[in-house]
């Protein structure tokens, strides 16, 4: 399990390295959006403090709704979804696989992004651990839902319009609680952010549960 | 023994019956050779010997596992060429074969060889798969089928896109699979060239079997339309 587990995220690793597309077109992106909700908030300097965290998970979320696509289409574009079937691993491991090469992908561009809010936004870091422990765990849930619904709509003709309905209302609770655990990592609202992580950490368990259990039939049915 | 063994056997694509009832058997070591028109079913008749589809109604064993119950071992022990090569673009020949090698617990010493076999010049087991033409696709997925070693061989037009020595060399694999043992069950538009390679042809029509000859008895005027005279 393991082991296909780590050639699958290793597989779309080397594509993505290969393509260069999160280097060349998704982390650009993922700046110009900080750049831009800048230039909308920058007149009043106290909105644009206080919507910093989720401004920034804003952008994270359009971020792994492009990878999620491009691991998805992956997988669709010359029938490799009906090889991983044929080849016998175990649809559990091609899920944690694909899940866990988008939230290294994720983390990648996220690290950029922290640092966007600190040069755009002028922002500082009141406790680094709790801001670590956000992305990682914010990542892990967006990656699995995100790797989930992709294999959902890979049947669906206009996957790349179904996929964003679909998953931008779900990753909904990671939107508010990784906001209001950046808030306190950030020092911007007082909030208890350690708490929040709890609602992300049990919505990324849930994900990689149900994925890992309906990722096998969602392989046979798209 | 029967490789192949369907009654009845009924698979939808959709909520369309493709396949509408098929009766076949095939041993070991037979080469059968699919045809019939388009949009008749071979594909989905090879798929569904693949383990790929449901068997809706029907019954069905293929490599002593059952249709119904048992499709991932069945995937396992195939080796399926469809109308998709299964290749990642980005990645090279030889990583693409690798990791369909390691993805399906083959040996990887096979890839370098199975890439010689087909005619794959060494020059381009580092070229990315997204530049090669059409007739190169093919031929790397045509190893990738050889890497697996395969009990049943299923080739959905193997010759289509590949250039006269390509087909050759198609051809031969066919013929060393069948010699090793191995079971093909291949459609093709090919009729003059997979008149030599099979033992024994079967007509598809509107998801039926409409005609099965054996080879001595096949006649090239028959390929043409699944002759009335064709046994079902």
């Amino acid at each position: 399990m393991w082991a296909d587990i780590r050639l699958i995220a290793g597989k779309d690793l080397r594509i993505e390295w290969r393509s260069r597309i999160t280097l060349s077109q998704v982390l650009p992106f993922a700046l110009l959006v900080l750049v831009l909700f800048g230039f909308a908030l920058d007149a009043n300097r106290p909105v644009l403090d206080a919507a910093t965290s989720g401004l920034f998970w804003i952008a994270v979320l359009f971020v792994g709704l492009m990878a999620v696509q491009r691991s998805t289409a992956i997988e669709t574009t010359d029938g490799a979804r009906r090889a991983l079937l044929l080849a016998g691993v175990e649809p559990a491991a091609v899920f944690l696989g694909k899940a866990l090469a988008v939230a290294l992908q994720l983390l990648f561009v996220e690290t950029a992004l922290v640092g966007g809010v600190i040069v755009f936004y002028d922002a500082s870091i009141e406790s680094f651990p709790l801001l670590a422990a956000t992305c990682v765990v914010a990542t892990v849930g967006i990656a699995a839902a995100g790797t989930l619904l992709g294999a959902l709509v890979a049947g669906v003709r206009a996957r790349e319009t179904v996929l964003p309905i679909l998953l931008l209302p779900v990753l909904a609770p990671v939107l508010i609680g990784a906001t209001r655990a950046f808030d306190d990592a950030l020092g911007t609202v007082a909030v208890d952010g350690w708490a929040w992580l709890g609602l992300l950490a049990g919505f990324g368990a849930i994900n990689i549960v149900l994925g890992a259990l309906a990722y096998g039939v969602l392989l046979e049915e798209t | 023994m029967s490789i192949i063994r369907l009654h009845a056997a009924v698979a939808l694509i959709g909520r369309f019956p493709a396949l509408a009832g098929i009766d076949l058997e095939v041993g070991a070591g037979e080469v059968v050779l699919v045809q019939g028109p388009n949009g008749a079913g071979k594909s989905t008749l090879l798929r569904l010997c693949a383990g790929l589809l449901r068997l809706e109604s029907g019954t069905g064993e293929i490599l002593g596992h059952n249709l119904g119950r048992d499709r991932p071992a069945i995937r396992r022990s195939v080796g399926l060429l469809g109308h998709d090569t299964a290749l990642y673009d980005d990645l090279s020949v030889r990583e693409n074969l690798d990791f369909w090698a390691a993805a399906s617990r083959c040996d990887a010493s096979a890839v370098a060889s199975a890439l010689d076999r087909l005619g794959v010049a060494v020059r381009l087991h580092d070229v990315s798969v997204g530049l090669l033409s059409a007739g190169q696709r093919r031929r790397v997925a045509l190893a990738a089928v050889v890497v697996r070693r395969p009990q049943l061989w299923l080739l959905d037009e193997p010759h289509a896109g590949l250039d006269p020595s390509g087909r050759d060399l198609v051809d031969v694999l066919v013929a060393d699979a069948a010699r090793a043992g191995a079971t093909v069950l291949l459609s093709s538009h090919e009729v003059d060239r997979t008149l030599d390679l099979a033992s024994r042809r079967i007509t598809v029509a509107g998801g039926t079997i409409t005609g099965d000859i054996i080879s001595g008895d096949i006649v090239p005027g028959d390929i043409v339309g699944g002759s009335s005279s064709d046994v079902g």
